[in-house]
């Protein structure tokens, strides 16, 4: 009779285990429709970091990762659906890429005790830890972009009295920074002026004609997906500087500049992580991921921006795991101790060096009262004849006097709204 | 053997005149009607309910609410995402304007609203008609969905130009928000479905019905039998968008909990909705259930079977996905015009006789 509960037993903890065999790392990512050519990239470079873990170290900690990848099509329904059916597998942090399914998740993950990373991207004021529980944006945010464009312009020469246009992808994503900027063209004396585009942003004459006629000094824009290739061919079509064209760094990939040939020559972009293919992670991607035949997608994207971007994603994700390992002493963590491990992780400039990737981003801790990170804002710049883009600015502070207020503002309207108490 | 009238006698016109007048009909629909009352809620999931249920019942009130303008009173319209949008903003300022009100009125007023919206918009159709008509009402969208983004007091002059629903219960129980049960939301949308079904299958039974159909059969002929043609259009259009509005207030509040006007209602939620009605049948009440439940299981069926037993990649699926909708769209138009609700309709046909056609 012992014999037979032992076996039972055993046969449970067979059927049991493979549920929790793996950390499951949900992608909703986009490989379809106007904004592919930016959800490419970013799901290929993270589904092939968490491949490189599993093929060089063995996963996590001795537990092999999943990447469970659902097409959202940057369809907030779609996106919804996604999570849902995802997040049932034990997924322990969501990365949607797509601020309008991030604002439809904040309250829903934070429902299900299951963190959202938004680096870069969503409800800004989300770097309000003590609001937003679940929702992490470091290490930087669109109001960082903001001033770091204003900062990055005021470092050029004197921007007082100047005339700068704001392109924006007329949705919640490209609203973000207009605050921001309105705080700051009071601050510093600049006028701005917005131009919208409506979704998903292939018609953009009149917005252009608009910025011939008006003649801004600068244009700064915040678009994604097929708006940013055809907003650089009319800005060219006009023969605007693209020297005074900036973009935040979801309109700076190469997939943006390479339609406009050679007259995007010059076209500059923001950042907050490094660029290209010189790193050491990219040997290991290399040998481990891409000879071994396993890359995600075409495995044509290797060492772009964006690609960058998802592995950054992907690598932060991981060291948010090992945390959450550490801190509960379990290699098999849960979506609720990830989220402690994303609130207590520690980017350093040794680990990222043993991640093979020294340089790559800022050093930051992330706490319960900032989830924001430091907020270091770069710039790139397009090469056309190399291909190539190159980082012409060192990663430099934004203007938090200026953002901080506005992020306590918007995150207690929130809390106000949802009856959240504040607090850590 | 089927949907037989044999035995099933009416011995008063109430008995007569009931909308399933055929017992077998009738014990069918009560049957669905208990199961989706009293079964359905025990087993409903997030997942189900989110996937499935949610949107089904709510496309299915904006299908019924095109039908009744499409297939009852024949006015083509490409407006639907628009007024949804309105009844989905009306929605969120009456809940934000009054939050001691319950949910329940705010979704009806919001439907109200949405009814004045539409009839100011329909009407052009006293004067122009078929793809006229068309264009005039998807001016109609288009103008909607940009004076949400660009009237900042539609959304409460929010940063982002989202509107987000606030927690409300009915009951004491929550029906918006993100803390809310699966199986609170499911019944919440099921009331309005059913009562949108009941209330539109009986208009149209009735004289104001037969008003709309014979505006769509011939206007003119119409008019010279005594039909009063801005009555019966405008009608169908208040109606239709009293019912779209709903839908759209359901949609915002209860499915999605924030909504973006341009995403979610812009010109493809419009043809997503008249697609439903052209396949599941125009001109029918069950054909709006049907096309509803058609294309919101069918993506959802075609992902299971591709991404997660083929173990097929996501954006393979999901542009066979367009393929495959594509093509149905196409097979239902040449192949039976009159769409699901017609097979439907032969399938009893063939019933009644089995098993002895002849």
């Amino acid at each position: 009779m012992k014999y037979k509960l032992g076996t039972y037993a055993v046969a449970a903890m067979m059927a049991a285990s493979p549920v929790m065999a793996d950390l499951v790392f949900p992608s909703l990512s986009y490989r379809t429709g106007p904004y592919a050519a930016g959800g490419i990239p970013f799901a290929d470079g993270y589904a092939d970091y968490f491949t490189l873990l599993n093929e060089r170290d063995g996963g996590i900690g001795g537990v092999a990762t999943r990447v469970l990848e659902c097409e959202t099509g940057y369809n907030t329904e779609k996106g919804v659906e996604c999570y849902e059916s995802t997040k049932g597998e034990g997924s322990l942090v969501y990365q949607p890429l797509s601020t309008g399914i991030t604002y439809q998740l904040i309250p829903k993950t934070t429902a299900d005790n299951i963190p959202m990373h938004t680096m870069g991207y969503g409800r800004t004021s989300a770097a309000n830890g003590q609001v937003f529980s679940h929702t992490f944006n470091y290490p930087a945010n669109y109001w960082n972009g903001a001033s770091g464009a204003i900062n990055y312009l005021m470092s050029q020469g004197d921007i007082a009295g100047k005339k700068i246009a704001l392109v924006y992808h007329n949705s919640a994503y490209g609203k973000e920074p207009i605050r921001t900027l309105e705080e700051l063209s009071e601050k510093h004396g600049f006028e701005l002026m917005l131009v919208a585009v409506d979704h998903p942003g292939q018609e953009q004459k009149s917005q252009w004609l608009q910025i011939r006629r008006e003649r801004p000094d600068n244009v700064i824009m915040y678009g994604w997906g097929v708006m940013n290739q055809v907003a650089i061919q009319e800005a060219a079509n006009i023969r605007y500087p693209m020297e005074n064209f900036i973009g935040i760094w979801w309109s700076g990939s190469e997939n943006d500049v390479l339609p406009a040939g050679d007259a995007a020559n010059g076209y500059k972009a923001l950042t907050f992580h490094g660029v290209g293919s010189d790193f050491p992670v990219f040997d290991d991607i290399q040998k481990y991921v891409v000879d071994a035949g396993k890359a995600a997608g075409a495995g044509d994207q290797i060492g772009t921006v964006l690609y960058n971007r998802g592995l950054y994603a992907a690598m932060l994700a991981a060291e948010a795991a090992k945390t959450a390992q550490e801190i509960h002493g379990t290699a098999e963590i849960t979506p609720a101790m990830m989220r402690d491990g994303m609130e207590a992780l520690e980017i350093t400039e040794a680990k990222m060096t043993e991640l093979g990737l020294p340089g790559f981003g800022p050093s930051f801790n992330v706490s319960c009262a900032n989830h924001g990170g430091p907020g270091l804002i770069g710039m790139t710049q397009w090469d056309a004849s190399a291909g190539t883009w190159s980082l012409i600015s060192e990663f430099a502070a934004t203007d938090m006097d200026v953002i901080q207020p506005l992020i306590d503002e918007d995150s207690a309207s929130y809390a106000s709204e949802n009856n959240i108490e504040a607090g850590c | 053997m089927f949907y037989r009238e044999a035995g099933d006698f009416s011995t008063t016109y109430p008995q007569d005149s009931q909308t399933f007048p055929i017992k077998f009909d009738r014990y069918r629909y009560y049957f669905v009607l208990a199961v989706a009352v009293l079964v359905m809620p025990f087993v409903m999931t997030d997942y189900l309910v989110n996937s499935i249920f949610l949107p089904f019942l709510i496309y299915a009130i904006a299908a019924i609410g095109l039908n009744i303008l499409t297939g009852y009173c024949g006015q083509v319209s490409l407006g639907t995402g628009g007024f949804m949008a309105v009844g989905a903003y009306a929605c969120y300022k009456l809940m934000t304007a009054f939050p001691d009100v319950n949910i329940f009125f705010h979704v009806i007023l919001a439907g109200g609203i949405t009814a004045l919206v539409g009839t100011a918009f329909g009407l052009p159709s006293l004067r122009i008609k078929g793809f006229y008509l068309a264009v005039a009402t998807l001016a109609a969208q288009f103008f909607l969905v940009w004076l949400f983004n660009k009237v900042s007091w539609f959304y409460n002059y929010s940063a982002s130009g989202q509107i987000n629903a606030p927690e409300r219960t009915v009951f004491g129980i929550e029906v918006t928000g993100p803390n809310t049960e699966a199986w609170a939301t499911y019944l919440f949308c099921l009331v309005f479905t059913v009562g949108a079904a009941i209330i539109a299958r009986n208009l149209t039974r009735g004289s104001v019905g037969r008003e709309w159909m014979a505006i769509r059969d011939m206007d003119i002929a119409a008019e010279i039998i005594g039909v009063n043609p801005l009555k019966a259009k405008l009608t169908a259009f208040a109606v239709s968008s009293f019912f779209v509005g709903i839908s759209g207030a359901l949609f915002f509040a209860v499915y999605l909990g924030a909504v973006e006007v341009g995403e979610v209602f812009g010109i493809t939620k419009s043809f997503l909705v008249l697609f439903m009605i052209i396949i599941g049948g125009l001109g029918s009440i069950f054909g709006s259930f049907a096309g509803a439940a058609f294309l919101v299981v069918l993506p959802v069926v075609l992902k299971i079977v591709g991404v997660d037993l083929m173990g097929w990649p996501t954006d393979i699926v999901a542009h066979f996905q367009l393929v495959i909708v594509g093509g149905l769209i196409i097979m239902f138009l040449i192949l039976e015009p009159h769409g699901l609700a017609q097979l439907w309709r032969v399938a009893k046909e063939k019933l009644r006789l089995w098993p002895f056609p002849h």
